[in-house]
């Protein structure tokens, strides 16, 4: 076997991933208010590194006194739900259509390719608020319209690498032992291209981190006042004058987040490559 | 009694590749479809395996496999059909096992597959069917993947493989043209032995005449899509009749003659035949 090829962006990722999911589970243990919690006579409380600090909100407070740094972990919860969930699902779904129209061609390969030709017409941002207009806004809106927008990502690569896939050998052996064409997909193929899927749903998660921001910001995502980093920017954007720092910190969690989802899936592209495998 | 029966098969992809061929395969017996590159020597193995690409026709002969016609046959009897009945001895031992998987799984999917083994049972004929590949060490082996092995190891799996449910044809299609020298000797040594054993017939497709005369009981000589001469390989050996035979037999290196008698085919010759096969085409 060949030696897994550690490399930082590799690390970076993972880091990342880990640190996120420490937040997303302990979150009730870490936060040290309620996320919800309102006090408002500490609103536009100063984080630590202001001057006027008084050592209750270590990130300081929002214009309703709420604890950015608990709001903020519980954030990380939702972003990280849906990028899971959402990429999974998009994965699971475009991997199958691609799967099938790279290994039957013909009829199926057309139609399924014009699809995905026709769905990335139509741009995806508009296609997702026109979905949580028609499912009304909630986390599950937000999965459904980021898998509807992306599976076609999935679904083109996936093609690509099927086809190339059953031009060679092995697959001729597989067929010429009378394996079933699903069976030739599920345990032939699919093995195969599973390095390539890690990288795509590491990449995916990264983008669904950023499809979950732009719905919360425009109040799409979960329900309002819950603890969302898009709807944390919306909400800091009208005191950026007063507090930038209401705005700056979530930014900086989704910017963190989506750099290690994207230092994870080239990570495992560089480690997982493998060059000649025979 | 003959197992397989392929009557005057014509093929076109997008041009004519085979011309007219027949070619009878009787029971045990290894027939060597011999040919250069371009003959359509393959596309004779793919027909019997039901693995034409796209675009590629029929348009006219049968292929008749121990009563039933191959032509006609659907997916799903194919899938019966191969593996069990007809199986591949391939070109290329270096792709063609799946890279990740280990050598066990390859073996015992055929045989649960079609001899309705259990797991325990196909991973002990899995044993036992490396023992008759002569490979040792046969534990570690079923455990290793396909690139912890040698060409000649992997050719010897593959052999396995198609040997495995005790199939009555096998297409073995230059099986040793990828290997070096030495190993081709052994492998070829392995599948007539094997062969003798079983009884099987094997359709040997090869470009190498030296190949031939160790193996094969017929041969059948094939150009530009066209059987030019079909005989027992004694007789084909001691006196050839077609002039492109003859030409083959004059390019092939002996041990037994000076390397000054070897004479390359003319180009007249070939000339000669294409120019033939077109005539032929123009004239359906």
């Amino acid at each position: 076997m060949n030696r897994f090829a550690w490399n930082k962006q590799l690390i970076f990722g993972l880091l990342v991933l880990g640190l996120m999911l420490l937040a997303a589970i302990a979150a009730p243990w870490l936060a040290r208010h309620d996320p919800l919690e309102q006090d408002l006579m500490s609103s536009f409380a100063p984080p630590f590194w202001h001057r006027d600090f008084d050592g209750n909100f270590l990130f300081g407070a929002d214009s309703l006194g709420r604890d950015i740094g608990s709001r903020l972990l519980h954030g990380t919860r939702v972003a990280l739900i849906v990028a899971f969930v959402a990429a999974l699902l998009a994965g699971l779904l475009g991997t199958a259509l691609g799967l099938a129209a790279g290994y039957f061609g013909g009829k199926v390969d057309a139609l399924i390719s014009r699809l995905v030709e026709i769905w990335m017409s139509f741009p995806p941002v508009l296609l997702s608020i026109v979905l949580a207009a028609v499912i009304g806004p909630g986390l599950l809106t937000v999965i459904v319209a980021i898998v509807v927008i992306d599976w076609t990502r999935f679904c083109r690569i996936v093609r690509a690498e099927t086809l190339a896939q059953r031009e060679l050998d092995y697959v001729t052996s597989a067929v010429t032992i009378g394996l079933k064409p699903w069976q030739i997909l599920w345990s032939e193929i699919l093995p195969n291209i599973a390095p390539l899927l890690l990288v795509l749903f590491s990449m995916e998660m990264g983008i669904a981190i950023v499809v979950e921001a732009i719905l919360s910001f425009v109040g799409l995502s979960v329900a309002s006042g819950a603890a969302t980093w898009g709807g944390m920017i919306s909400e800091g954007r009208l005191y950026v004058n007063q507090a930038w720092w209401l705005m700056a910190l979530p930014m900086l969690c989704i910017i963190v987040a989506v750099l290690g989802m994207n230092a994870l899936g080239d990570g495992l592209k560089r480690a997982l490559d493998r060059g000649e495998k025979s | 009694m003959t197992i397989l029966d392929i009557k005057s098969l014509y093929l076109d992809i997008r041009q004519p590749i085979l011309r007219g061929v027949s070619l009878q395969i009787k029971e045990g017996e290894v027939h060597g479809l011999v040919g250069e590159s371009g003959a359509g020597k393959t596309m004779v193995g793919k027909c019997v395996l039901g693995l034409l690409p796209e675009h590629a026709k029929v348009t006219h002969g049968y292929i008749n496999f121990d009563g039933r016609e191959l032509l006609k046959i659907h997916a799903a009897e194919w899938r019966d059909l191969l593996g069990r009945d007809i199986t591949l001895i391939p070109q290329n031992p270096m792709t063609a096992l799946n890279p990740v998987k280990r050598i066990e799984p390859q073996i015992t999917d055929v045989l649960q597959l079609h001899l309705g083994m259990t797991a325990t049972a196909a991973k002990r004929r899995a044993a036992e069917l490396l023992n008759d590949v002569h490979i040792r060490e046969i534990d570690r082996v079923l455990k290793q993947f396909p690139h912890e092995l040698s060409g000649g190891m992997r050719q010897r799996v593959l052999i396995a493989i198609a040997f495995a449910c005790k199939p009555k044809l096998i297409i073995a299609d230059e099986p040793t043209t990828a290997l070096d020298v030495t190993v081709q000797r052994q492998i070829l040594r392995l599948i007539k032995e094997l062969q003798a054993n079983s009884n099987t017939a094997i359709l040997f497709i090869t470009h190498d005449l030296g190949v031939v005369a160790k193996i094969c009981n017929r041969v059948s000589v094939i150009h530009s899509g066209r059987i030019l001469e079909s005989n027992s390989a004694a007789d084909l050996f001691a006196q050839p009749k077609h002039p492109y035979t003859q030409a083959l037999l004059a390019a092939t290196p002996r041990f037994d003659r000076p390397a000054d008698a070897l004479h390359p085919v003319p180009a007249e010759l070939i000339d000669a035949l294409w120019g033939e096969a077109r005539v032929h085409d123009a004239g359906r």
